[in-house]
Parts: structure tokens; C-alpha cells; sequence
């Protein structure tokens, strides 16, 4: 069994700020 | 760069350059310490490494990992006594060998140690040269007299203002006294101002500051009322906000608020005893029992409107470091939309938050979130704004790599007009940028502020976080290194920790959702 889970790319996105989402 | 933490039971990895955040154990993370070159541990509740990875998985490697995790995990269990089948140990030696699979697709994928490729967006966001965002000092006045305030008790000139000034300090002084409170006719020039530099931006936001908006009330409606008229007219919808700290309130004043407002901060420190400590009126009486029902009331009044949202906003200091106590507080007053942040002051104000003070800020962000997860089960919710973290929908790259906009497409303006980077900018004469009249005249302050992103702070390189803070504040830095492309060192410490715990209940709550989905 593959013991690591992946649970939004930020690569592909080429409105802290990190509370503001995307608008 | 990878960063892997455990919080709350749970270990995990957040790949910096891509985003992704993957869920790990034992096994996975021993992997990911031997690809790394380190020995393979355990991390403890609290602990966390952050690595990056300089070698080719080639074969050997590979093997070299399955019998490293084997006999480590092996050793481990012996050493806790653990009773292992053949049949266990077999199944184990399949994990390892299926996990690394696993974690060799993810990287090959761009999900895991991969490349920061951004700098040469770095500038993207900041060519336009179009203004989204205006905060109005609409009033110079207050009608407290908080001690900790960054603003100077809202006139934005302390006691000592005027010791050794400027020609241009003293400028500020003198208009400071002329017009505390902003006139209709700048009010309307900075929304004119806005909108004819707003480009092709649709959302347009406008926040009332001071000092105390409220004291200057009907010029607040009125400048409102004239952003309505021109949103047909050039097409265009302003996004109009206000903080306060509730004297002023009143009946008329809330309805007309929840009408017109989309966000609202209210200023509340958290217990009665903590709130008057700064909180008082210029005879030294603390403002707790007049605001909170006030708030209270505009807040119940508010929740019928799902498009409008409120923060209870309230600042902690040295004097309050166990501030979980004080969120707490409000929760039990009926207030679900919280926020509560370090104090901004001098480094030798009696009340700064110090390096000494971190160890209990850090227990005290886990406490917060301990409580958010343990709430949430229990059907009591609540929200912490610096723990809002959307995994799947949270701001693009660009946003993340140019930061906040302070001085390029956001600015404060003073009640006579004057544009300054910032609301924490205003009174520094150096950082006058021109006015809502005539527009940007110091485009060298607008070029330096352009020039600035993430990418021009060497200290961020090395940092996980850098894609959550953006490089941190400006006006942060700014007092505390004297360049607005320094690091406020204690800033970026609590904000890291912050991001952790951030991210830690948000994980929480996607498996809770799994789980039930299941």
C-alpha cells in the first residue's frame, strides 16, 4: 500500500495573502 | 523544498513551489529523510523539518532507502515491544516498496520537490499601474485613547512628532489641525481619483479608517452614495468597508452598515479586563460595557445577509499573551468571525511582543487550533481569520509573488487628500506620494514599491512559508529595518507557525469531510 496521500497546483495558475481566495 | 510538520497528530508535507500538501506516516517519512541524505526519525507533536533534495534516485539509492526504512521501522517496533508476524514484516517491506513508487510518480509530477520557476513573474502583477483600492481617513480624531494604537490615538502624530521636524512634517501638522476630518469634495476626488486609474478592474474597495470613521458619519454616507452612482456609469462595483471601535454606534448607524457595507471590523480586545486595559476614554474609563452590546447587535442584525461579512478585530500584546482566552471570549458572546493580532509598536513600548514571548505565542496558535478542531466536532464553530487557508481555491501565483499592493494599486488617503502607500505609511513625510487632486506625483516611491515582491528579499528564499506571506508587510518591515525590503523578524517567526497550525486544521477538516463522505 502507498503510504503517502496527496490531499491545486500552483504551476498551473500561470481579488498575508493566502486568506484571500482566488475571485 | 519540502516542509513536514506534525500537528494535531497528523504529519505533513507541504511541497513550497507547487502547493501540494500530502499526507505522510512513518513509512513515507522515512523515505523522504533518506532521499534527503538525513537519517530517518520520528517527529514529535510540535516538531518540524524542512528539506530539499540534492540527489539522483537512481537504483541504488532506491534499494539503499527500501533497507534503511526496514530496518529502522523493524528496530522501531522491537523497541516498542510491538508483535510482528512474518506475514506483518512481509506486508511492511511491500509498503515501503509501493511508497516509493508512489513518492518517485510525485516528484516526477511536479507534486513534490519541485522547482520554484516564478521569479520571472515576479514583477507581473505590479506593469499595469492601475489602483484597485483606496483606504479614506475620513477622520483624524478619535473618541478613544488606546495606548498600543499604531495610528498615534488616530491623528497619526504622536507627542513627538514634531521634535527636529521637516518643512514637510510640519506641513502634516498643520493640515492635521485645518481638517481632521475629511470633506465630501475629497471624499468624491478619491473616488473619482480611483475609478479613472482602476483600468479594467471590476471590483473596487473602499475602506473607511481613521482615527474613528463614525465620527465623520455623513460624509461617510455621502461618499457612499456617490460610489453607488458612478458603478452604473463606468461599470464597475465598490466593495465598501469600515472599522470601528463601536462608541459612535447606534441603531441608524447599524442598519445603515449592514446595508451598505460588504465587510465591517469591529474592534474588541477579548475579556472585559484585557479590552480596558488599553481600550479607554481620555478620562482612563475602559469602553467594554458600552460596545460589546452594540456589536452584538450588529452582528445579529448582519447574519440575515449571507453576502455581508464582519471580523471582531482585537490586538494582543505582552500584557495578554494567553489571547486563546480572550477569542474564546467573544466565541462565548455570540461572535463566530474573529480575529485576533500582535500589537504593532516600537521595539521599547513596554507592551512589544519580543522574541522571549514566542515560545508561549506558539503554544498558544496550537491551543487555537486545537479548540477550532474540537468545536467543529461539537457543532460550535467559529472562524480565525490568520487560520483561513483554502487549499484548493486559494489565491493564483502572481497574487502570491507580488504581495499586498501597497503603494502601487493600493493607498491610504489622508482627510485633505494626500496618498501615502499605506494606512501605516501616513505621517511619514518621505512616503507622500501626491494627492487625489493631481494623482501620483513621487513615481520613484510607486517604482521602489513596484520593484519590491518576494523575490527582492533574500531571507524569503530559504523560507517555506514564502508563498502564504508574500514576503511579509511593508510597512512591517519598514519599522523595523528602516527598507521596505527588510524582514520583521518576530512577524515571519509568528506567521510561520500560523501557516502550520492554518493548515494543519484545515487538513483536519478535509479527512473529517472524507471520512463522513465514506
Amino acid at each position: 500500500m502507498n503510504r503517502i496521500k496527496t490531499l491545486q497546483n500552483l504551476v498551473n495558475s500561470l481579488c498575508g495573502v493566502a486568506n484571500q481566495p482566488c475571485e | 523544498m519540502v516542509h513536514i510538520f506534525r500537528l494535531y497528530d497528523e504529519i505533513i508535507a507541504l511541497d513550497v513551489n507547487s502547493g501540494m500538501v500530502h499526507l505522510l506516516d512513518d513509512v513515507s517519512l522515512s523515505i523522504i529523510l533518506i532521499f534527503c541524505g538525513k537519517s530517518p526519525l520520528l517527529l514529535e507533536e510540535g516538531q518540524s523539518v524542512t528539506l530539499k533534495l540534492h540527489r539522483d534516485l537512481n537504483d541504488s539509492l532506491l534499494e539503499d532507502t527500501i533497507t534503511k526504512v526496514y530496518t529502522f521501522l523493524k528496530g522501531k517496533r522491537q523497541l516498542d515491544e510491538e508483535e510482528s508476524s512474518a506475514n506483518d514484516m512481509k506486508q511492511l517491506l511491500e509498503d515501503i516498496e509501493d511508497t516509493i513508487n508512489g513518492i518517485v510518480e510525485l516528484i516526477n509530477q511536479g507534486k513534490l520537490f519541485s522547482e520554484d520557476c516564478f521569479s520571472q513573474y515576479a514583477g507581473k502583477m505590479k506593469e499595469k499601474e492601475t489602483i484597485k483600492a483606496l483606504c479614506l481617513h475620513v477622520a483624524h480624531l478619535c473618541n478613544l485613547n488606546c495606548d498600543y494604537c499604531f495610528a498615534a490615538k488616530g491623528k497619526f502624530e504622536d507627542d513627538n512628532y514634531l521634535k527636529n521636524a521637516t518643512a514637510d512634517e510640519i506641513a502634516f501638522h498643520e493640515a492635521n489641525k485645518k481638517a481632521p476630518l475629511m470633506s465630501i469634495e475629497v471624499g468624491r476626488a478619491a473616488l473619482d481619483f480611483l475609478v479613472a486609474n482602476s483600468g479594467s478592474h471590476y471590483n473596487l474597495e473602499v475602506d473607511f479608517f481613521g482615527g474613528e470613521p463614525l465620527l465623520n458619519w455623513n460624509v461617510v454616507k455621502e461618499i457612499v452614495s456617490y460610489g453607488r452612482s458612478l458603478e452604473k456609469k463606468y461599470k464597475k462595483r465598490f466593495r465598501f468597508t469600515l472599522t470601528t471601535n463601536g462608541v459612535a454606534l447606534d441603531d441608524e448607524k447599524i442598519e445603515y452598515l449592514n446595508k451598505e457595507m460588504s465587510n465591517v471590523v469591529l474592534s474588541l480586545d477579548g475579556r472585559k479586563e484585557v479590552h480596558d486595559k488599553f481600550r479607554t476614554f481620555l478620562d482612563g474609563k475602559g469602553s467594554y460595557d458600552m460596545i460589546v452590546s452594540r456589536f452584538q447587535k450588529l452582528v445579529e442584525e448582519r447574519k440575515h445577509d449571507p453576502t455581508k461579512t464582519y471580523y471582531i478585530r482585537g490586538t494582543f500584546t505582552k500584557e495578554n499573551l494567553e489571547f486563546v482566552e480572550d477569542v474564546l471570549h467573544m466565541h462565548e458572546l455570540g461572535f463566530n468571525e474573529l480575529s485576533m493580532e500582535p500589537v504593532v509598536s516600537s521595539d521599547d513600548s513596554n507592551y512589544a511582543i519580543s522574541e522571549s514571548d514566542l515560545p508561549k505565542l506558539y503554544d498558544e496558535y496550537e491551543r487555537l487550533g486545537r479548540e477550532l478542531i474540537s468545536k467543529r466536532k461539537s457543532g460550535d464553530n467559529f472562524s480565525f481569520y490568520h487560520f483561513i487557508l483554502n487549499l484548493e481555491k486559494g489565491p493564483c501565483i502572481y497574487k502570491r509573488i507580488s504581495g499586498c499592493g501597497s503603494g502601487t494599486e493600493y493607498f491610504a488617503v489622508t482627510p485633505w487628500g494626500d496618498l501615502y502607500p499605506c494606512h501605516q505609511f501616513v505621517g511619514q513625510e518621505k512616503f507622500k506620494m501626491g494627492n487625489v487632486f493631481d494623482g501620483i506625483k513621487a513615481q520613484n516611491i510607486r517604482k521602489d514599491f513596484a520593484a519590491s515582491n518576494l523575490y527582492t528579499k533574500e531571507e524569503c528564499m530559504d523560507c517555506w512559508a514564502r508563498f502564504y506571506c508574500s514576503g511579509g508587510c511593508a510597512a512591517n518591515a519598514y519599522h523595523s529595518t528602516g527598507d521596505i525590503n527588510g524582514i520583521y523578524d518576530i512577524g515571519c517567526k509568528l506567521f510561520r507557525k500560523r501557516i502550520e497550525c492554518a493548515m494543519a486544521v484545515e487538513v483536519k477538516r478535509m479527512l473529517e469531510a472524507e471520512g463522513e463522505n465514506q
